[in-house]
């Protein structure tokens, strides 16, 4: 068993199996099963189009709401076609604000803090699954057991640690300890080693290489799907993260896309909202097209990390 | 630097030598042999060095722990005795910030409002997550709708609620297609106290439904199909198959979900802020979190912002052994089944 095995497949690849034992339990039945079978599968279908309209339409909405013009919400906030099609609220929305800005302190920030956490947390995975080491089992349970302290628990004396490092209004406060703490990564990544033949790493040990260099040219390019999964939850995670860049950081250069906007409400309140709508959809847009492009090993990973590689 | 050291340091049982090999008895045999050859000595100063690697490589994760999550903590359960609020000496106040909290009308509040959300939106957005997640599995071209479930997953939560903000307007499409329905007044969510919470409680169900759908979809894939088909040989319906199959086997991941997503609710903080303007009209949607955020930052109160932290973390601790104790009750893994 791999790494990749952790993963169940969602989107794309059939079950195979299951679709055999499906198909060949439908051969014998007779007709009248299979319409009903039929229209059972369309009663879903309709099902799940009206629950995706649901799931959509906050989404439609904001989009159409930020091509209207302020006359046009004014009048009829109920309309529900643009008339006439604006883009002056993207241009409002993106001169008020650095958005752009915004958009590189996210990125940045993200980036870092991923690839801090995948080196850290693989590090350790890979040292609490093979390293027998004096205390690695106390540890352990002290890296699960941090799992349960909410992390806001700890706000205001994080807040006043990073106020003597100097770190307050700095992008420091965000990205080093998001490098260095991560107990769940670092339970996923324990799991991923787990799932890696033993005499894969054996081999190297044996014929001298040392712990180092077996992690590095042997482990860590084998836990490439784990590390995929990890850098997908980790990123999603930071880039979302909210109440912490709120209390951290200041000035508006330093902000991040979640906080810009948040601040955007405050300026702007709800007096234009087509502007707040437009601003919104800045923020939402590329993540959603990302998301997209990407959905399928961004689905695998999140139900990896739900059933947390059992 | 790391690499060389690590490979001058690391020889477990035989010099890396090949030369050396030859020299061993058995050669083709495994390394158990190898080790005996090499003497008992040799592989005793090799573990020595492998435990030191251990450190070496937990020590960014522990040295982080140590500093960002145990030392705060700490400091929390400190301050939440103390009186201070960052200009003054700490003065040591004993447990008079917990008595004045537990006195505190907007902490209760907070609790009580905390505890609603949880109770509201886990068992509604598990329920819900659960009968998609089953109506998914049925079909064989289902990425479109995971896609549409999930998108909200992907958005930050302070869009989410400024979308929403939108939505929930009295003069907005939501309360006056439910105005028309209903042919009642509309209704001002926002700023309705007694809808307010129910506003949140609908937009964290919205936004979480689709991780859980996931998370649940994977789980039914995991059940083995031959337990599927040996209870459909014996004539299992659809819904028996729900029942008597899929629900008990789907059993611990929901639990585990459960966990996850009461502990997140108790964390409530971002649809609060953003979408009800701080904490809604009357204090109508202060979660703790909240509650500690106002303490703290808003009127830099440290040790009474401390010592709701610590009611928030005694909540979360009590509410997962309850869960744990109904664990028994509901839970089945696919052992016992078999």
């Amino acid at each position: 068993m791999t790494a990749a095995d952790l993963i169940p497949p969602l989107v794309g690849e059939p079950d195979v199996e299951r679709v055999d034992a499906e198909r060949a339990g439908r051969v014998g039945r007779p007709g009248r099963d299979r319409t009903r079978r039929s229209l059972g599968r369309i009663l879903i279908h309709a099902a799940l189009a009206v629950a995706g309209f649901a799931m959509v339409f906050p989404f439609v909405w904001m989009l159409l709401t930020s091509f209207k013009t302020l006359p046009q919400l004014l009048q009829d906030p109920l309309s529900f076609w643009p008339d006439p099609w604006t883009l002056d609220k993207y241009v409002d929305a993106w001169n008020a604000v650095p958005f752009g800005q915004a958009y590189l302190n996210s990125i940045y920030i993200c980036v870092l803090a991923v690839v801090g956490t995948l080196l850290t947390a693989s590090m350790a995975g890979y040292a609490f699954a093979r390293i027998r080491f004096r205390g690695s089992r106390v540890l352990f349970i002290v890296f699960l057991a941090t799992q349960m302290i909410p992390k806001q628990v700890t706000l205001i004396p994080f807040y006043l640690l990073m106020a003597k490092f100097g770190w307050v209004d700095s992008h420091l406060s965000l990205i080093v300890p998001a490098m260095l703490v991560n107990p769940f990564a670092v339970f996923l990544m324990r799991q991923f080693v787990l799932s890696l033949p033993k005499e894969l790493e054996e081999a190297a040990l044996v014929d001298g290489a040392g712990r180092w260099r077996t992690f590095w040219t042997i482990i860590l390019p084998n836990l490439k799907p784990g590390l995929g999964a990890l850098g997908i939850i980790v990123a999603l995670d930071v880039w979302n993260s909210f109440l912490f860049p709120l209390v951290l950081l200041n000035s508006p250069d330093l902000f991040t896309v979640p906080l810009l906007l948040a601040s955007f409400r405050g300026q702007f309140g709800s007096v234009d909202y087509g502007l707040v709508m437009a601003a919104s959809a800045l923020a939402t847009i590329p993540m959603l097209v990302a998301f997209v492009i990407g959905q399928r090993r961004i689905l695998n990973s999140m139900a990896a990390s739900g059933l947390g590689g059992r | 630097m790391a690499i060389t050291t690590g490979g001058a340091t690391g020889t477990p049982v035989a010099p890396p030598a090949p030369a050396t090999q030859p020299a061993a008895p058995a050669t083709a045999e495994s390394g158990a042999s190898r080790r005996g050859a090499t003497g008992p000595r040799r592989e005793a100063a090799w573990r020595r060095r492998d435990r030191r690697w251990g450190y070496v490589f937990v020590a960014p994760q522990l040295v982080g722990m140590a500093v960002f999550v145990l030392l705060p903590f700490a400091a929390s359960l400190v301050l939440a005795f103390a009186s201070w609020n960052g200009l003054t000496a700490l003065e040591w106040v004993g447990f008079d910030n917990f008595a004045a909290q537990l006195q505190d009308e907007l902490l209760l509040k907070s609790i009580v409002n905390t505890l609603l959300i949880a109770l509201i939106t886990v068992p509604v957005g598990l329920g819900l997550a659960v009968v998609v997640a089953v109506a998914l599995e049925r079909l064989r071209t289902r990425t479109l709708y995971l896609i549409l479930f999930f998108a909200p997953v992907v958005t930050s939560t302070v869009a989410v609620a400024m979308i929403w903000q939108q939505l929930f307007r009295a003069d907005g499409v939501l309360s006056t297609a439910i105005a028309s329905v209903f042919g009642v007044a509309p209704p001002d969510w926002l700023n309705d106290p007694s809808l307010a919470l129910l506003a949140v409680c609908i937009v964290s169900i919205w936004s979480s439904l689709g991780l859980n759908v996931i998370i649940f979809l994977a789980g039914l894939q995991n059940i083995s199909p031959s337990v599927i088909e040996a209870a459909r040989i014996d004539g299992a319906g659809a819904w028996r198959l729900f029942r008597s199959i899929r629900l008990p086997l789907l059993s611990p991941i929901v639990f585990f979900s459960s966990i996850v997503a009461f502990i997140s609710s108790l964390q409530t903080f971002d649809t609060v802020f953003v979408l009800t303007a701080n904490a809604g009209p009357d204090n109508a949607t202060r979660t703790i979190v909240y509650h500690i955020y106002d303490l703290g930052f808003g009127r830099f109160e440290f040790g009474p912002s401390s010592a709701a932290s610590v009611i928030l973390l005694l909540l979360t601790l009590v509410i997962t052994a309850i869960q744990f104790g109904a664990q028994k009750k509901f839970v089945h893994y696919e052992d016992d089944a078999a």
